[in-house]
């Protein structure tokens, strides 16, 4: 564990230096004992990769009392059981208009737009974080074969559901917003809604798999 | 119930509050007012609450009509705000009779001006906060900038409002400067010495493409050290982070809460209210402290705040 001054409220706690699931397992369950205990001077906790961002009163503590609390809270996180994960399914209609990149990201890898879209499938994500926007799931790992750089020139608006790549993560935008991934699908379901419990439909630590539907299939679910 | 009546809403018009903080592990950025030393002043010059739900206005403000009357309070920047061609002063409580309609220009100084009402403006919270989100259009006012014919409720006056002034010297204390006091960021180690010492010594200039999620700064570039791919972390508000062509740009309130740009330096959270009230092309400077120096001034700061006796005369 590694601790670094992000700003003279916030501290950076990192618990690994790569990306993997080893790594965040351990960010999950620190974020777990954080929540379970909750602590008065903490104001914001941002988990990430490999990172937990601890937002804090600093009227109440420094630095260095934050550093000790957490350095004790995270022996303790280490004897937390695992936690068992969610399985969510998210039906995806990939192409046409609704994945305007996908042809662009098979000729980038030589490969036929069917086979990015079963490479797509192949996988069960983990959702390593929420960030970017409310309800923005990172998530990993993208088979070596598709990841793709985020496009030179992000859009200035990416419809709501679009499924997106960028490097070897993969997303749903949660809502209409400008973005730079590139986008190989749709899907009609809803990330994120306020009247709903939880308000997300992805939430850290969630195992994730994505489902080809047909574009008859997608207008019905949308509308029911 | 009364009612405020947008008859024209101005450039960028939003309700906000103190924002809702704490639910970074659902992606949700706090928001809240860009300037919330200004919100303050204005709620408790009313005697709300200091976080009271109020129009945060940008840059021109808009022409509001009260049917039923209501007790105001114009906060911050000064939009010349005029009733019946008759200017109405900052920072004071003021009586808006019944059909009165209260006007707001172009600003003449600052970037935001908050128009508080007495009981303030009531809209449905979302995650514990009236304040708007406009990316996810989500919380204040139909999760959006108002528009014109937006007729939004507003409390009503419960009791008499005292004619509370501010303490002589506190406008100056807490005059928003453009010289921004910064912390070392957490990739500071990324960054040559040279843009170090840029930052610290050039002149950056608000870019218009600046908005409540973040300032791009024009000016000198700061190059990072080598492309390392930086892995995405939680970003502070207030970060300056740069971009691959080095434009350094500030988080802001409606930031988004991961980044993965290495992040040089981060303003003080005593002088954040400062950011909320730049304009585009404004010039700015940087100037490091410590970290234990700002945690003094942000100490001193919100026990000058908390202070109704060193506030109010």
């Amino acid at each position: 564990m590694r601790f670094q001054a992000a700003s003279d409220q916030a501290l950076l706690v990192y618990l690994g230096e790569e990306i993997g699931t080893a790594t965040h397992e351990c960010v999950v369950r620190l974020l777990r004992l954080l929540q379970q205990e909750p602590i008065a001077w903490i104001r914001n906790i941002q988990p990430a990769y490999c990172s937990l961002l601890i937002t804090f009163d600093a009227a109440a503590v420094d630095h260095a009392e934050v550093q000790a609390k957490i350095s004790e809270l995270e022996q303790r996180a280490k004897d937390l059981p695992a936690a068992k994960p969610r399985l969510v399914d998210v039906p995806v209609c990939y192409g046409g208009e609704f994945g305007p990149d996908l042809e662009d990201v098979a000729s980038q890898h030589g490969l036929q737009a069917e086979k990015v879209v079963e490479l797509h499938i192949a996988r069960t994500y983990h959702t390593y974080f929420l960030g970017f926007a409310p309800g923005f799931a990172y998530l990993g790992d993208l088979p070596e074969e598709i990841a793709t750089p985020r496009l030179q020139t992000p859009r200035k608006e990416v419809a709501a559901g679009s499924v997106g790549i960028a490097g070897r993560q993969t997303a749903v935008y949660p809502f209409a917003s400008p973005g730079g991934w590139r986008l190989i699908g749709r899907t009609p379901l809803e990330m994120f809604r306020k009247d709903r419990e939880p308000m997300g439909l992805i939430a850290i630590g969630d195992q994730v798999r994505f489902r080809p539907i047909t574009r008859t299939e997608f207008l019905a679910t949308r509308r029911a | 119930m009364s009612l405020l009546v947008v008859e024209s809403a101005g450039l960028l018009t939003t309700v906000q509050d103190f924002g809702r903080e704490g639910y970074g592990v659902l992606g949700v950025s706090a928001s809240g007012a860009a300037d919330p030393v200004a919100l303050r002043l204005g709620n408790l010059l009313l005697e709300n609450k200091a976080g009271t739900p109020a129009l945060e206005m940008t840059l021109t403000g808009g022409t509001f009509l009260f049917p039923d009357g209501a007790v105001i309070c114009l906060a911050g920047a000064n939009f010349g705000a005029q009733v019946d061609g008759k200017a109405l002063e900052l920072w004071r409580p003021h009586a808006i009779l019944p059909g009165k309609r209260v006007a707001l220009g172009a600003t003449r100084d600052f970037a935001r001006c908050y128009l508080c009402v007495a009981g303030g403006i009531g809209v449905t919270e979302f995650l514990g906060s009236a304040s708007t989100h406009l990316l996810s259009r989500l919380g204040g006012w139909e999760g959006r900038a108002l528009r014109k014919g937006d007729v939004l409720p507003i409390g009503r006056l419960e009791k008499n409002i005292r004619r509370r002034k501010l303490a002589s010297g506190v406008l100056e204390t807490l005059r928003p400067g453009k010289t921004l006091r910064v912390t070392r960021g957490p990739q500071s180690d990324w960054f040559p010495e040279e843009a170090r010492r840029i930052l610290l010594g050039g002149e950056f200039v608000v870019s218009e493409e600046s908005n409540r999620m973040g300032l791009r700064l024009d000016g000198p570039r700061l190059a990072s050290r080598g492309n390392a791919e930086m892995i995405s972390e939680g970003a502070p508000l207030g970060a300056i982070q740069a971009t691959p062509s080095g434009q350094a740009i500030i988080l802001f309130v409606e930031q988004q809460t991961t980044g993965g740009y290495p992040k040089i330096a981060n303003v003080i959270g005593a002088d954040l209210h400062c950011v909320g009230q730049l304009r585009p092309r404004d010039t700015i400077r940087f100037e490091e402290v410590p970290l234990a120096e700002a945690r003094t001034l942000w100490i001193e700061k919100q026990k000058l705040l908390g202070s109704e006796e060193r506030l109010f005369a």
